[in-house]
């Protein structure tokens, strides 16, 4: 078996799920012909029509609320929001229509639909190319907001998102999208939704993480073993709903917790983190909580993105402290 | 110079105010059946209308779009669709909704806020009101897009008021529908007055049907008070839409005889003299003049087709006002097809809550009993 990329580990997942099911409709800007500015939709148009992959016009609210008009029929589209910056237009769609429909009517109609987009920074990108803004979507009742960070967990997480039977927003770090290459089944095995990964166990300090900073992590992660220093590394990979009880064990297990996200700090997922093991796990823990996050700046234009991008140095000075907080 | 494109918008009318008609009527509009029965869900509507405006007044319901005014427009949706068509309505859709299957008990428990009111006993797969404006032409145009991928006989019909063909999701829907030849209709319900803003402040445009032609599809200009004139147009929209002949946008023209809502004061930005004006467009009496003159409608039809209509508001208002009131825990049961198990323990903790107050009520009824008793 040859090994597969995170952008063609989610384009297999696209193409075996529209080759079992029908109801499996992609649309957006340029994921026709073109297949997509990453290439993610490449050759779907061509393999399964022009009436399954839709080139629509330049509009992100039309696409989502489209999505959700064609939902509510009994379709899977498949939304393409061609960058995570272009993605606010679609707010009023995404909060006010998919992600309350089942509540609003009682369960008489329902949204199982999917938005995809490439989101973070890391590849010096124009402007409005490069935030990371999950945690707005992961304060909306309704939604589920999941994030891949490796071609397995894309590809059998995507499956998932497209056969839950509510809306996902189904976000990709761009900047791993032909980082590492892994062998992945072509089975349709889903990964299970709303549950944490353990990507590495160790009993010294937990590091929190999802997304691209999953790879700087498991970096830092591996040197601090060469120290002696065993971390566990989680990937949440659903950031919402969140799955507090698999951190909450291993901080119990730990008593350190180190939050690493790409996001600016204030109102985070990582501050979401933070909140939950003070409320639940506060006696577990030997050392204050400590958040690496990008700034709480506007992310720069990309001559400074690596300054704001949390590096494996400024990773590796948190966990450091958090292991000499005595 | 040369000139790249011309258009023009008609405007259909059958009767002018006094029921009189100004041209020949399509057939179906010479038989007594077809009006008597739209005239029968027009005065059901109105009379519903306002006693729900009452039952807000009163304290027994919540914050209600008054309809009144535009019932021939709500007539002429419910009785043009079929049954399997999907109806995506804004808030001032009281009428087509009663004709779609929507139970009055039902409408009087959503704005009675309540959320199974949302849920009627309706086989078809209408769309609950759309309060945020225009949002919900993008679903119609979603729906449609199901339509034509699964090739079905169907088509969606999206409401709005003429407020809502300012916004951008109205652009983005209506210009999908035309360059995908969806099978969809938009009704523009120009009432006038979107809350306190009067049409000519809305938009520079001379019509707001023609903002189809920049969409390249169908705009049409039509007397919404005049329900020959609407049905029929409505039954041409559609009947092209089924036919996979593309979109049209209907502009109706009618006018809001009531507030905006029932927390608005209309006389705070509009004449009496203005809406006295309008009184005299009123689409009931206009097919009730009709119908005296072309059917022989007379006033003891008239009298029992409105206490008909008062009984059965009556009985559907007291099953409004003794539902059984649904478990609070019903907030986390549609949240998601299953609750995440993260959220247990907040929906254990307002279950927690709400037997408390169960308990606490109950104990303050044991108390007055006692109290009573050493009367």
């Amino acid at each position: 078996m040859s090994k597969i990329t995170l952008v063609e580990a989610v384009n297999q997942a696209l193409e075996y799920e529209m080759a079992h099911n029908n109801n499996v409709i992609i649309l957006g800007e340029d994921v026709g012909k073109n297949g997509g500015v990453f290439r993610a939709t490449l050759d779907l148009q061509s393999k399964f029509g022009e009436e399954r992959v839709l080139d629509t016009p330049l509009a992100e609210s039309m696409i989502v609320g489209t999505a959700v008009g064609m939902a509510t029929q009994g379709l899977r589209p498949v939304a393409e929001i061609q960058f995570m910056g272009f993605i606010y237009p679609a707010f009023d769609q995404i909060i006010n229509h998919a992600s309350r429909l089942r509540n609003r009517t009682r369960g008489r109609l329902h949204c199982p639909l999917v938005i995809r987009a490439p989101y973070g920074g890391g590849i010096h990108a124009p402007e409005h190319h490069s935030e990371s803004t999950e945690a707005l979507f992961a304060h909306v009742p309704g939604l589920r907001v999941v994030i891949p960070s490796s071609p397995l967990r894309a590809y059998g997480l995507l499956l998932a998102a497209i056969r839950d039977n509510d809306p996902v927003l189904f976000l990709e770090p761009k900047r791993i999208y032909r980082m590492v290459k892994q062998e992945v089944p072509n089975k349709g095995e889903a990964l299970p939704l709303d549950e944490c990964f353990v990507l590495r166990s160790g009993t010294d300090i937990t590091l929190v993480t999802w997304g691209a900073m999953v790879h700087e992590t498991m970096k830092v992660a591996e040197s601090l073993a060469l120290q002696g220093v065993e971390a566990e590394v989680i990937d949440v990979a659903t950031i919402k709903p969140l799955d507090i009880d698999t951190i909450l064990q291993s901080v119990e297990k730990t008593g350190r917790c180190v939050i690493v996200q790409e996001a600016a700090k204030t109102c985070s997922v990582g501050a979401e983190i933070a909140a939950q093991i003070a409320e639940q796990g506060l006696l577990y823990l030997c050392a204050p909580i400590q958040r690496v996050s990008g700034f709480d700046t506007v992310m720069p234009l990309f001559k400074l993105e690596d300054y704001y991008m949390p590096s494996e140095n400024r990773i590796y000075s948190a966990v450091k402290q958090t292991m000499e907080f005595a | 110079m040369s000139r790249v494109a011309a258009f023009e918008i008609e405007y259909v009318q059958y009767m002018d105010e006094s029921g009189q008609a100004l041209a020949d009527l399509p057939n179906w509009a010479t038989e007594v059946e077809s009006l008597e029965h739209a005239y029968k869900w027009m005065l059901l509507t109105r009379l519903f209308d306002a006693k729900a405006v009452a039952l807000q007044r009163t304290g027994q319901m919540g914050t209600y779009a008054s309809c009144l005014g535009q019932e021939a427009i709500g007539a002429a949706i419910g009785l043009a669709m079929h049954p399997n068509d999907v109806f995506v309505p804004s808030y001032r859709e009281t009428g087509a909704q009663l004709i779609r299957g929507s139970r009055m008990r039902d409408i009087l428990m959503f704005w009675g806020g309540d959320e199974r009111g949302s849920n009627p006993p309706i086989a078809n797969q209408d769309f609950p009101v759309a309060i945020p404006i225009a949002s919900q032409c993008l679903h119609a145009v979603g729906v449609a897009t199901a339509f034509k991928y699964r090739k079905q006989n169907r088509i969606a019909l999206c409401a709005i008021g003429d407020g809502a063909t300012s916004q951008g999701d109205f652009y983005e829907a209506i210009n999908l529908a035309g360059v995908w030849k969806l099978p969809v209709v938009f009704l523009v319900s120009n009432n006038q007055w979107a809350i306190s803003v009067p049409r000519a402040a809305q938009s520079a445009s001379q019509t707001l049907a023609q903002k189809a032609i920049a969409a390249g599809i169908d705009g049409v200009q039509v007397d919404g008070n005049d329900y020959i004139a609407m049905r029929d147009t409505l039954d041409q929209a559609i009947e092209k839409a089924r036919s996979g002949n593309g979109a049209t946008i209907i502009e109706a023209l009618t006018y809001r005889l009531s507030d905006h809502t029932t927390a608005d004061d209309a006389s705070r930005y509009r004449s009496a003299e203005e809406v006295e004006v309008y009184k005299q467009k009123d689409p009931l009496l206009r097919l009730e003049r009709h119908m005296r003159v072309a059917m022989g409608w007379d006033e003891g039809k008239q009298q029992s087709l409105k206490e008909q209509c008062q009984q059965q508001i009556e009985e559907e208002i007291q099953a409004y006002l003794t539902a059984e009131a649904a478990p609070p825990t019903e907030m986390f049961d549609y949240l998601y097809e299953s609750l995440p198990k993260v959220y247990l323990k907040q929906r254990q903790q307002l279950f927690d809550e709400w037997q408390q107050h169960l308990g606490a009520r109950e104990e303050t009824v044991d108390t007055d009993v006692k109290e009573s008793d050493h009367v």
